[in-house]
């Protein structure tokens, strides 16, 4: 009779090269924790404070002359969110088709879209405010361009994604009719990528939505900029006021977006 | 013999080798030719070059040696731009999966067949497209029984359906050839002779010359008038569907 293979071992030997990578990880990680993380004491004194500037913060103003300032403010924000995520979501249609991997009408080409839209993507939307706020000065047109940006550095990416991933038969189909690239794009190819493109245009506007409430606290337009005047001049019952009426509005973009979401699968 | 006469000859192929490098040769030394009006079958078992033929014919794979002439285009390896936009004008294909554009209406998915004809940019849709080319869809749709199913998204049709809207497609542009890749492979075996009927009919009632290929014998006898078979990359034999018999079809599969 052939003999049982001896049993395995429960768990994988640590070669000593793993075993030195994870005991590396581990010391940089208690490391950092130690030389920025939050102390006990420091925790502990920040509790009382924290408590305190709630106290400050308590009640929200509700002066009807300042809730009317904020109105206006958050119908900018509100307008730049709209305003950037639209036009970027046009934008993003071209550009995601052009970085499009075997779709591409710019054949190997569609590298550089690729990498232009990482590049937009990566730099973080307040450093791109800050740049717009220099170039174009301060206000909502500086805020409006940083959506733009945003918006095209997010849906290019999962545009081109969609466009990768659409069925490939249809298209194969119409060139082989003799349709020239944008009709095969727009006969075939959108048709199919429609649904995730949907889906990622809502995310792109409830993403804009986020962004633009904080754009003004580098001076780029919206409702971020009241905040940062309230906390510049300890107005912390404006600012409650502001923080409230900005957690109503994320909220309710987000139960829109996901209600539109839903109707769209 | 008009047989013989090339005038007649929509397509003509000589001397056709399709090597991919040394050592694997698809397809060596394929003559044959297809007249106007003619139902020709190709058969051959999986890997005898079939699909790869038709691909040469209308210059979708370049091949290695030899002359092709369809419709009057005449080329060697691959035709120019400018002849494989003609040669494709005039063509009609269908493939062994419907390739509809599911999300779109039947209609849509017909006038399609319009694109890369002048102002094919309206194409894309039926929504735009010109008002001939919606009435020629419409015709085309009527031809494949469809009528009733015009504003269906395409994937809400039965295979058959399917492939009969693919035919439409085919049809809508009027081409002088219709070229098939197993038009009935992916059906079921009564959809599948309704669409092979209905294809076959309408060739010959519009003057069509169609060329197919088929694993199905019962398809390939009954809506053909000539049976060419390759076997190891030649043609095997090239006759009339009538005189095509049980032995020369075991032979081309198993022998």
């Amino acid at each position: 009779m052939d003999k049982i293979q001896a049993l395995p071992s429960r768990y994988p030997r640590l070669s000593p090269l793993s075993f030195v990578a994870w005991l590396t990880v581990a010391a940089v990680v208690i490391v950092s924790i130690g030389q920025v993380g939050p102390s006990f004491s420091q925790l502990a004194d920040g509790v009382p404070g924290m408590m305190k500037l709630i106290d400050r913060m308590m009640p929200p103003n509700t002066d009807s002359e300042f809730l009317s300032r904020i109105g206006l403010r958050i119908l900018e924000t509100m307008q730049i969110a709209l305003a950037g995520a639209a036009i970027g979501i046009v934008l993003s249609l071209p550009i995601g088709w052009l970085a499009a991997k075997g779709v591409s009408p710019v054949g190997r080409f569609s590298y550089f879209f690729k990498a232009f839209i990482s590049f937009l993507r990566t730099v973080p939307d307040l450093v791109w405010a800050l740049l717009f706020v220099v170039t174009v000065g301060l206000g909502a047109v500086a805020g409006t361009l940083t959506i733009i940006v945003d918006t095209i550095g997010f849906c290019g990416r999962f545009f081109a994604e969609a466009i990768e991933s659409s069925e490939k038969d249809p298209q194969e189909a119409l060139s082989a009719i003799g349709a020239n690239k944008v009709s095969v794009l727009v006969g075939a190819i959108l048709p199919d990528a429609a649904p995730p493109m949907i889906n990622t245009s809502l995310f792109a506007l409830e993403k804009a939505v986020r962004s633009s409430v904080v754009l003004g606290l580098v001076g780029a337009g919206g409702i971020g900029q009241e905040l940062k005047a309230a906390f510049d001049l300890f107005q912390y019952a404006n600012a409650s006021m502001i923080i409230i009426v900005i957690f109503i509005i994320v909220l309710v973009m987000e139960y829109l977006t996901d209600q539109l979401r839903s109707r769209f699968q | 013999m008009s047989h013989n006469n090339p005038d007649n000859h929509i397509v003509q192929i000589q001397g056709l080798t399709k090597s991919y490098g040394n050592a694997n040769t698809v397809l060596n030394g394929i003559n044959a030719h297809i007249k106007k009006g003619e139902r020709v079958a190709l058969i051959g078992s999986n890997g005898s070059g079939k699909s790869t033929l038709l691909k040469c014919i209308i210059g979708l794979h370049p091949f290695s040696n030899g002359e092709v002439k369809v419709m009057g285009e005449t080329f060697n390896k691959t035709p120019s731009s400018k002849q494989r936009k003609n040669i494709r004008l005039k063509t009609g294909f269908i493939f062994q999966q419907h390739c509809l554009v599911r999300r779109r209406s039947v209609l849509s998915n017909v006038v399609h067949g319009m694109l890369g004809n002048k102002g094919s940019w309206r194409g894309f849709s039926h929504h735009t497209a010109p008002n001939e080319w919606r009435t020629n869809a419409m015709t085309a749709l009527h031809k494949v029984n469809l009528s009733e199913k015009i504003l269906n998204r395409a994937d809400s049709l039965s295979g058959g359906q399917q492939q009969r809207a693919a035919i439409a497609r085919a049809l809508v542009r009027d081409p002088s050839l219709i070229i098939a890749d197993e038009p009935a492979a992916s059906l079921d075996p009564v959809a599948g002779k309704e669409v092979m009927s209905i294809f076959s009919e309408l060739c010959k009632d519009n003057g069509i010359t169609l060329l197919f290929t088929s694993h199905d014998m019962e398809h390939t006898l009954e809506f053909s008038d000539r049976v060419i078979a390759l076997k190891n990359g030649v043609v095997h034999f090239d006759k009339s569907s009538d005189s095509v018999s049980d032995k020369d079809l075991e032979i081309v599969f198993n022998g």
